[in-house]
């Protein structure tokens, strides 16, 4: 089964422990600016959106990259940056809609969000599930099981 | 290592900026933060200057878990000597500013002397420089973030300031990072505007690790966040009502200070406790409170993100003020809420907003008005004074006010920022300041609970909640419940606290973590983290030896045992209503056998075998 980062905005309350757990995952310190995981604080609307790479199918940083240092794990689906490989060209970062292809000038390659092997860091320190890792083909399942809740006590209400 | 073991000088006289390593001996003897910085400021100043000249210093302080994954672990301390009280100053704050500072690879920032003009300081890593800061001048904190922001071009920046309040003087000013977040008490803001320093704005892109054994610390860390979270304050109340899960609580047991400490309960205390953050108003069907949300690296959550009706009388004709900004807590409700008597939650949340814009203490502003709303009800005050406003307990129109001018120090404003004390001796009634060495009482009545009388009249910094909060116990039962009426127990209690209280500042951690935490789980975070050995033990005599430094600084300065005292009204006058009806703060039954417990002498001076003791400077 293949299973994919689900975010759900509602529940972050940006403290920041899923990108002190990406860098050091990757980075072995703790440093939010090197994660590949970013929380946005729309500080007006009272709300924190954690973001990163949705690892697509057609990826076009994979496409883009002229080195072909960017390649497919068929295990978890993500794509790898190989860091031997990137010579730091940046056109993968051009290429990405979402701009979660980052360059980082510490090291003169790119970084993106590699699933950590199938186990990622981020998901297990989230203290309020606002970052879960889940079945692929149901991202949705939670919500569609809330809603389904709320029908249910609908109809007993009503009965 | 978790200490970064480097810290900046900054001489805002000369204009020069040094890199210094960090006097590690003395980082073993007092761990990081508030010990850490106690112990730099007392061997720099002399207690006896004036806070606010150019002989004071400032500093502001990381300590070895700030910037790491444990939860909580993004505080930072401001540490200086008080304009407000003449004492040792420490003011805590958690946002993201401290963390940064840390990444960025400084351990602390020590500023000396007085700059000629504006300036603030930028930090990016390794790089730190004086520029200046004609253009931020005059301007609110919340003016000055959005400046610096625009002008470094960054939008990951973080930045902590001082707004108006301060450099019109204001004696409680505050330092504000992260737009809503302070280094709230004791006027630390103030010093910072003598020494025209407006800001500190920091990126840091380095990281903090050096973790002593990272295996260990991730294990520890992780058991510590599990603790957290099944508890039922930090997992629980903590994030769905915040601080203010405790309005209707306190009121209920009869601690609840209100109108100027006359009276131990109010009866508005339902409509401004948290419960009513979350009830839908009338005008657009939204609550005031729109979500928690959690300082860094934070798994609790405490901290309230609100919105006003924007039907308010307070923002009708400000958009401005609509949008979403850091909500009420408990102290800043109840002291410009009860204190004041004042029960409209959309006053309360816009005096709130603007104590985070012009960096008030809402406490001491709280605080103060109603000491001022006393003095105007006795005839002492009138509209002559205050320019036409009326000065009456319950009035929201009042609070905004006052908040409204002492922000910007205009007319009757420049007197409210003279705290209470100050202005109660100013106008003949010095009586009616409900304060301990010059500082404003915290939201608990000591008539209710008798631990907390003996915190505030033993509090290094002056009143305050944050040194022992014996609530813990007197009413939530953490550790172990004790009776709040009861007196007995309650010297042993309190030194307890306050230790715990000193060695959790001095460590980067929030003290909200107590609730759930004893030191048997905070140790081992510590102790895999740090070089040399932490433990349970070791953390309780970093606490001690940080409570006696600070006790130290304030016998240099000449605040002696004499100040260990509560106001007569505490002291004499009973609780008119609730569980403490009749009682008095029985302090003369716990001082002694405090002084005992501490080692010192029967006046509350102290001993050359307890200096000796705890290595302390002469």
């Amino acid at each position: 089964m293949q299973k994919s980062l689900t975010i759900d905005p509602e529940k972050c309350t940006g403290c920041l422990q899923c990108e002190m757990a990406c860098s050091y995952q990757s980075d072995g310190l703790f440093n939010p600016s090197k994660s590949r995981i970013k929380v946005f604080n729309f500080h007006e609307e009272g709300r924190f959106v954690p973001y990163t790479c949705t690892q697509c199918d057609e990826a076009w940083c994979l496409h883009a990259c002229p080195v072909d240092a960017i390649t497919l794990d068929a295990s978890t689906g993500a794509k790898i940056v190989n860091a031997d490989t990137c010579v730091g060209c940046k056109v993968c970062t051009i290429a990405c809609p979402f701009g979660t292809v980052n360059y980082n000038s510490d090291t003169g390659k790119v970084a993106k969000c590699d699933l950590c092997a199938g186990d990622p860091a981020c998901a297990k320190a989230c203290p309020t599930d606002a970052i879960t890792y889940v079945d692929a083909d149901a991202t949705g399942y939670e919500r569609m099981k809330e809603w389904a809740a709320k029908t249910d006590a609908g109809m007993t209400a009503g009965a | 290592m978790a200490w970064t073991k480097k810290y900046l000088r900054v001489n805002l006289t000369e204009g020069t900026i040094k890199v210094e390593d960090l006097n590690m001996a003395w980082a073993n003897e007092y761990l990081g933060q508030r010990g850490l910085a106690t112990r730099y400021l007392i061997d720099e100043i002399d207690p006896k200057c004036d806070a606010l000249s150019p002989e004071n210093k400032m500093i502001m302080t990381t300590g070895p878990l700030t910037g790491t994954m444990a939860s909580t672990g993004g505080r930072y301390s401001v540490v200086c000597k008080s304009p407000l009280t003449g004492a040792v100053a420490c003011s805590n704050s958690g946002g993201l500013f401290g963390a940064e500072l840390k990444s960025a690879g400084w351990d602390m920032i020590i500023f000396e002397g007085k700059s000629a003009s504006p300036v603030y300081l930028s930090i990016q890593n390794e790089k730190a420089e004086l520029l200046s800061a004609e253009a931020l001048w005059g301007k609110s904190v919340w003016e000055a973030d959005a400046i610096l922001h625009k002008t470094h071009q960054d939008p990951q920046l973080k930045v902590a300031a001082v707004g108006r309040s301060a450099e019109q003087g204001c004696l409680y000013a505050a330092i504000v990072n992260d737009m809503h977040r302070a280094a709230g008490r004791s006027g630390v803001g103030t010093v910072m505007a003598s020494k025209n320093l407006k800001a500190v704005v920091v990126r840091g892109t380095r990281g903090v690790g050096n973790i002593k054994d990272m295996p260990r610390f991730m294990d520890a860390t992780n058991a510590g966040k599990a603790v957290l979270a099944e508890n039922p304050v930090t997992g629980q109340g903590l994030p769905a009502l915040g601080t203010q899960v405790l309005m209707n609580v306190i009121n209920e047991v009869g601690a609840m200070p209100t109108r100027n400490m006359r009276e131990t309960q109010f009866e508005g205390a339902h409509k401004i406790a948290g419960e009513a953050m979350l009830e839908p108003r009338k005008s657009d069907g939204k609550p005031n409170l729109t979500r928690n949300g959690g300082c860094f690296g934070c798994t609790i959550a405490c901290g309230r993100i609100s919105t006003i009706d924007r039907t308010h009388f307070s923002v009708q004709d400000k958009p401005e003020y609509w949008g979403n900004s850091g909500g009420l807590e408990y102290e800043a409700a109840w002291a410009m809420g009860s204190d004041c008597g004042v029960d409209d939650l959309d006053a309360l949340t816009y005096a709130n907003f603007l104590c985070n814009e012009d960096g008030m203490d809402p406490i001491s502003f709280g605080a103060t008005l109603a000491a001022a709303m006393e003095m105007f009800e006795d005839g002492d005050l009138t509209t002559e004074q205050t320019g036409g406003m009326e000065l009456k307990f319950g009035s929201a129109e009042a609070l905004c006010w006052a908040a409204e001018v002492v922000a910007t120090g205009e007319g009757f404003g420049a007197d409210l920022g003279l705290g209470s004390k100050r202005l109660c001796e100013k106008y003949g009634r010095p009586e009616l300041s409900m304060t301990v060495k010059g500082q404003e009482f915290p939201a608990y009545d000591p008539r209710g609970m008798q631990g907390m009388g003996l915190t505030y009249a033993t509090s290094n910094r002056g009143a305050c909640h944050l040194r022992s909060y014996t609530v813990s116990s007197e009413v939530l039962g953490v550790p172990v419940k004790t009776d709040p009426l009861e007196t007995d127990g309650k010297a042993d209690l309190v030194k307890a606290f306050q230790d715990a209280t000193a060695a959790v500042d001095s460590a980067g951690l929030c003290i909200f973590t107590t609730f759930a935490w004893s030191m048997e789980d905070i140790a081992p975070q510590v102790d895999a983290a740090c070089e040399g050995e932490w433990s349970v033990e070791k953390m309780l005599e970093v606490g001690e030896r940080v409570w006696q430094l600070e006790r130290q600084f304030n016998q240099a300065a000449g605040i002696g045992g004499d100040q260990d005292t509560l106001p007569k009204r505490l002291l004499t006058e009973g609780a008119g209503s609730g569980p403490a009806q009749g009682k008095v703060a029985e302090l003369d039954k716990m001082l002694p056998q405090y002084y005992e417990l501490r080692g010192w002498n029967t006046d509350g001076s102290m001993t050359d075998a307890t200096r000796q003791k705890w290595n302390l400077p002469a």
